[in-house]
């Protein structure tokens, strides 16, 4: 199966610290389409372009922008999530290290769609090398013109600046991103105001992820009609996915939005020394657990969330049979005690318990109704955390128990029943 | 994150380290957004931490109460406010690595260094921690050492990643 190369289109073929080279393959071409139009017709195409946020939630990009553009204020600012902290996502990682002018270019066309001059880019510690690049990067495309005081003779001003993180799951989210970048503990904040409102120093601000961003300039240039002809209905484009586990060519993959989940598998070669497949996670560590008869599924945003299945980041885990589905859930849970933040009592106590419980199954000490307790806590977890993390960091206990039951039985230890 | 022999912790930070702390968060005053980015830097001439002293220098250079100091330097993952050796060892464990052996790559680092994970090395050289995903699934099971990456890791070439330092 081909792939369909929109975002990693450059990724391979340029010098990434070039904006030269970038322009040469038709690079800044968008940012130059944006400057023949007004602001409100840039916001329209991205809204009819259908290009919704591909960080995990979703979002319909051309809404934020629309929100930031109609809030007055004297400071505006554009924020690029490149706090890939997903674990099993690195597509953020590939688009900046393949093609950063990609991303420069979308944020300097959100800048000039709502009024904003200046950017950031929140880098995650754990990709020191990009660092380095990004700012080499950024400052090629400052001095040939494409970043800075009118840039390209538009007479529009836009610089970006890298912040890096410092080792932080909830960073991800984008208020508590936010606080990092103004020097803090990374804790949520209470929503409403969005920051589209309210957000980096009270200013309102556009928060993007990465790949979001590297699609903009493409639709500009070809139109919103023909973003609209990729993908699937409701999710126009296409989306990076990360391969990885137990999967013989692991990578990220760029398809079509509602590729299905079987060819993805086929693509990655499926499991490396003829094992057989036990389950998949899709959209990463807070996603979901499929059996392996359940992976005949269109990968979108909507199908995903209609079939019980997460979309998220695009990261797929593939789980082989010499793996324990219990196993893997506590270090998936000890992931998110350590990531929380401590800020509200669900996610902070509930993590913790949800722990407790799978740990108990795993030495063979759960006692009877644990597994319908997990699904109690889960479903107020879900309700009622302050962000994202505590939401959805149930998400792999509550399909596990769906999908694999027959583990979640009292008797035994997890090694002995949980390959089941 | 206090190791067996290691014993830095204990002592107070020599004056040229506190110098070159000093030297690092001036330019900052009265900047908290630059705090992460200063704390980074200062860890790199300060035994991979910020100890109490480290983050006095910074709080009176910066102008910022060193409750906010310490506040940061708690919270985030790469921060130790207790001395770390010179090379920090970070083995995944997030998910994507533990389904293709993080652990026993993990017990590989924790035989040949002789200590368990936490720990640092009588000859604060090595620290060993666990850490989430490093965003390099494709090369897993991953370790990270100070700023390098090593992928595609089995027990046996543990041995040859600890050799080259």
């Amino acid at each position: 199966m081909q792939e369909t190369r929109i975002v990693l289109r450059n990724v391979g073929k340029i010098n990434p610290v070039k904006a030269c080279e970038y322009a040469a393959a038709g690079g800044y071409e968008g940012l130059k389409k944006a400057f023949s139009l007004t602001q409100d017709q840039v916001i329209g195409t991205l809204k009819e372009s259908g290009l919704r946020g591909r960080g995990g939630a979703g979002f319909p990009a051309g809404l934020k922008w629309q929100f930031v553009k109609n809030t007055p204020a004297n400071q505006k600012y554009i924020v690029c999530n490149a706090d890939e902290g997903e674990p099993g996502t690195n597509k953020d990682r590939v688009i900046l290290a393949g093609d950063p002018n990609s991303v420069f270019e979308g944020m300097a066309i959100a800048g000039f769609a709502v009024g904003a001059d200046k950017g950031y880019i929140y880098l995650r510690a754990e990709y020191p090398s990009l660092l380095i690049s990004l700012n080499e990067a950024l400052a090629d495309a400052r001095a040939n013109g494409f970043l800075g005081k009118n840039i390209m003779g538009g007479g529009f001003d836009f610089d970006i600046e890298v912040r890096s993180g410092a080792g932080a799951y909830v960073c991800g989210e984008e208020t508590a991103l936010i606080e990092s970048i103004e020097g803090k503990r990374g804790e949520p904040r209470f929503k409403p105001p969005y920051p589209g409102v309210s957000g980096l120093w009270g200013a309102p601000t556009v928060v993007n992820n990465v790949e979001t961003l590297a699609n903009v300039a493409q639709i500009l240039i070809n139109g919103a009609a023909w973003f609209k002809a990729i993908g699937t209905e409701a999710c126009a484009g296409t989306k990076l996915f990360t391969l990885c586990g137990n999967i013989a060519n692991p990578g990220v993959y760029e398809f079509p939005m509602g590729v299905n989940l079987k060819d993805l598998f086929a693509v990655g070669g499926g499991c490396p020394d003829g094992k057989k497949l036990l389950a998949v996670q899709t959209g990463g560590s807070s996603g979901s657990f499929l059996r392996a008869d359940q992976i005949d599924l269109d990968m979108d945003i909507d199908n995903c969330a209609a079939k019980g299945a997460t979309l998220g980041s695009g990261a797929i885990l593939f789980i082989d049979e010499t793996n324990c589905i219990l196993d893997v859930l506590q270090d998936i849970m000890e992931f998110f005690v350590h990531e929380s933040c401590g800020k509200c009592t669900p996610c902070r106590e509930g993590n913790f318990r949800l722990l407790q419980m799978i740990t108990a199954f795993n030495e063979g000490r759960a006692k009877e109704g644990y597994a319908d307790t997990m699904l109690d806590l889960s479903s107020t977890m879900m309700s009622a955390s302050l962000c994202g993390l505590g939401q959805s960091s149930p998400t792999a206990i509550v399909t596990s128990i769906n999908n694999f039951r027959d583990v979640f039985c009292v008797k035994g230890c997890g090694r002995e029943r949980g390959n089941k | 994150m206090q190791g067996k022999g290691c014993n830095c912790s204990a002592k107070p930070t020599e004056p040229a380290v506190l110098a070159k702390v000093a030297a690092i968060a001036a330019p900052y005053k009265g900047r908290e957004d630059m705090l992460i980015q200063v704390l980074r830097e200062a860890q790199t001439v300060a035994d991979n931490a910020v100890a109490k002293d480290v983050a006095a220098v910074i709080a009176k250079e910066m102008g910022l109460p060193l409750v906010k100091v310490y506040g940061v330097a708690t919270f985030y993952a790469m921060f130790s406010t207790e001395c770390r050796g010179k090379y920090v060892i970070r083995v995944c464990k997030s998910a994507p690595c533990k389904v293709k052996g993080a652990v026993e790559v993990l017990k590989a680092f924790e035989e040949e260094l002789g200590i368990s994970c936490g720990e640092t090395t009588d000859d604060c050289k090595f620290t060993l921690e666990t850490c989430e995903c490093l965003g390099i699934c494709d090369i897993s099971p991953a370790v990270m050492i100070n700023d390098e990456i090593y992928g595609d890791l089995t027990p046996a070439k543990v041995k040859e990643v600890i050799a080259k330092y």
